[in-house]
């Protein structure tokens, strides 16, 4: 019987939650690096005990941590101690913590600025890696979304990173703005079919594709309506949460934008509106059920400006028909004086049959179904608030 | 022989208990102090100065010898107790966050 393992970034540290297929009896290991925000922790589909996570801090800035027996211990793969951090000319040698953008003469022209909240330029600053997303195929290699927003790779398991400057660069980059959480980019979604064809999204400025594995980048736009913007149809600045795909259908994509609950059916060329009888289509996490590509779930959040459920009821929705028709699931969720977030990142599927679903919230509890949404359990419920969540099946 | 004393956290990254203790080669100043940790200490390159502009962390201060040692130039002497390990450089995190 296959075994599914979640891990839980949180703002005090990372916990690794495991339970065989039946997914009843949970054990709990953590807080892995304790004190210190996990923003995100994910593992290879091929190399499934290759984990990566992203611990930050105010106080001592970036770290990436990574783990090859699954969890049970970490290491940063950078330079080991007793090795010189130089190489004999002098340069430094990579470091795996070190995320530096681009500032070569082919790129550096157009990546000097962005747009700041009142809309004057302002340099790009690193701050920390959002979302880790490792390759389809190589565990060694694995894309960092970072603030503020660009794209780094990793092909050496994390020991080195390198921007994909073309995404900064490729011509709207000085028109990106910061939302509420800053500028990150949060979502990489690599085709299964041809992993040369990537999307990622980005707050705020939208959803971006490459056909060629990150060094050409164009803007999939078209069809988004974000009315706090001067032009709410315009091609750069709309505030996508999160958007998601099914493995078996990469040209579908659902997006859960800052409003609207959104669909492509022809890889970002097109959007339409799929937000239909939601009772309010704010919200930060969409996720699509691992056998039924036209099954999609989102946990709806009252507005912008209150970061809740709406009553105080904490429902997961779920279409069956890719949107626009929603079904509320309430089994074992909190009908009342609930008044926790979901962030963007802090929902997942397994692929076990019948699929199961997790969503962690602002409150601690990470909560999992084991039919589909019908029903779901908290887990685990009283730990720091969740950033992230992602769940590993396995055999 | 000079004694650095870390943050909780850094410790814990670090993999070590207590202060740590260094050998640094020619004048002892912060820059070359800092220098020789990160050298016996990679992991810790980034997290008490920027890693390309090589400044301190804002929401980190250093002291010597009873002094704030936080806006001194990186390339001054540190005092003669610090350098010589009677007394420790102590790098200490804001007090703040929840």
């Amino acid at each position: 019987m296959s075994d599914v393992r979640v891990l839980v970034g949180t703002r005090k540290g990372a916990f690794v939650l495991r339970a065989d297929g039946r997914r009843k009896t949970w054990s709990v290991s953590g807080p892995h690096f304790a004190g210190w925000e996990i923003f995100h922790a994910k593992g290879s589909p091929v190399d499934p005990n290759r984990l990566y996570a992203s611990q930050t801090s105010a106080w001592f800035g970036q770290v990436i941590q990574r783990s090859d027996d699954g969890g049970q211990t970490w290491y940063q793969p950078g330079t080991p101690p007793g090795e010189a951090t130089t190489t004999p000319e002098g340069s430094p040698r990579g470091e795996s913590s070190k995320f530096v953008y681009d500032t070569s003469p082919e790129n550096g022209k157009s990546l000097t600025t962005h747009q700041w909240y009142d809309g004057t330029p302002h340099p790009w600053e690193f701050k920390r890696v959002w979302h880790l997303e490792p390759s389809l195929t190589d565990p060694d290699m694995v894309y960092a979304g970072v603030e503020d927003a660009a794209l780094f790779r990793s092909a050496d398991g994390g020991k080195t990173w390198q921007e994909l400057a073309g995404l900064r660069g490729h011509g709207s980059g000085s028109q990106w703005a910061p939302g509420a959480g800053g500028m990150g980019l949060h979502t990489v979604l690599i085709d299964p079919e041809n992993q040369d064809r990537m999307f990622v999204a980005i707050s705020a400025a939208g959803v971006f594709r490459t056909e060629d594995g990150g060094r050409k980048w164009k803007p999939v736009n078209r069809g988004l309506h974000s009315g706090y913007m001067p032009d709410p149809t315009a091609e750069i600045g709309h505030c996508v949460h999160r958007i998601a795909m099914h493995r078996s259908r990469p040209q579908v994509l659902f997006m859960q934008k800052h409003w609207d609950v959104m669909r492509s059916d022809d890889a970002g060329e097109s959007w339409r509106e799929v937000s239909g009888n939601l009772p309010t289509d704010f919200g930060f996490v969409i996720d699509v059920h691992a056998h039924e590509p036209e099954t999609v779930y989102v946990v709806p959040i009252k507005s912008d400006s209150e970061h809740f459920p709406p009553e105080g009821k904490l429902r997961v929705y779920r279409s069956r028909t890719g949107g626009n028709e929603w079904e509320p699931l309430t089994g074992g969720l909190p009908q009342r004086d609930c008044y926790v977030n979901v962030l963007r990142d802090a929902m997942a599927v397994d692929s076990l049959d019948p699929c199961g679903v997790y969503f962690g919230t602002t409150g601690g509890q990470v909560y999992a179904s084991a039919d589909a949404g019908d029903n779901w359990t908290p887990i685990v419920r009283d730990l720091p608030a969740v950033l992230s969540v992602e769940v590993q099946t396995l055999s | 022989m000079i004694r650095i004393v870390l943050p909780h956290h850094l410790r814990v990254l670090a993999r070590v208990e207590g202060d740590v203790g260094l050998e640094v080669k020619g004048p002892v100043t912060i820059r070359s102090t800092l220098d020789s940790l990160e050298a016996r200490y990679p992991m810790l390159r980034g997290t008490i100065r920027d890693h390309v502009t090589q400044e301190r962390r804002p929401f980190l201060r250093f002291f010597a010898h009873d002094e704030d040692w936080s806006q001194q130039p990186m390339d001054a002497p540190l005092p003669e107790p610090v350098a010589l390990g009677a007394e420790p450089l102590l790098i200490i995190g804001a007090i703040a966050g929840g």
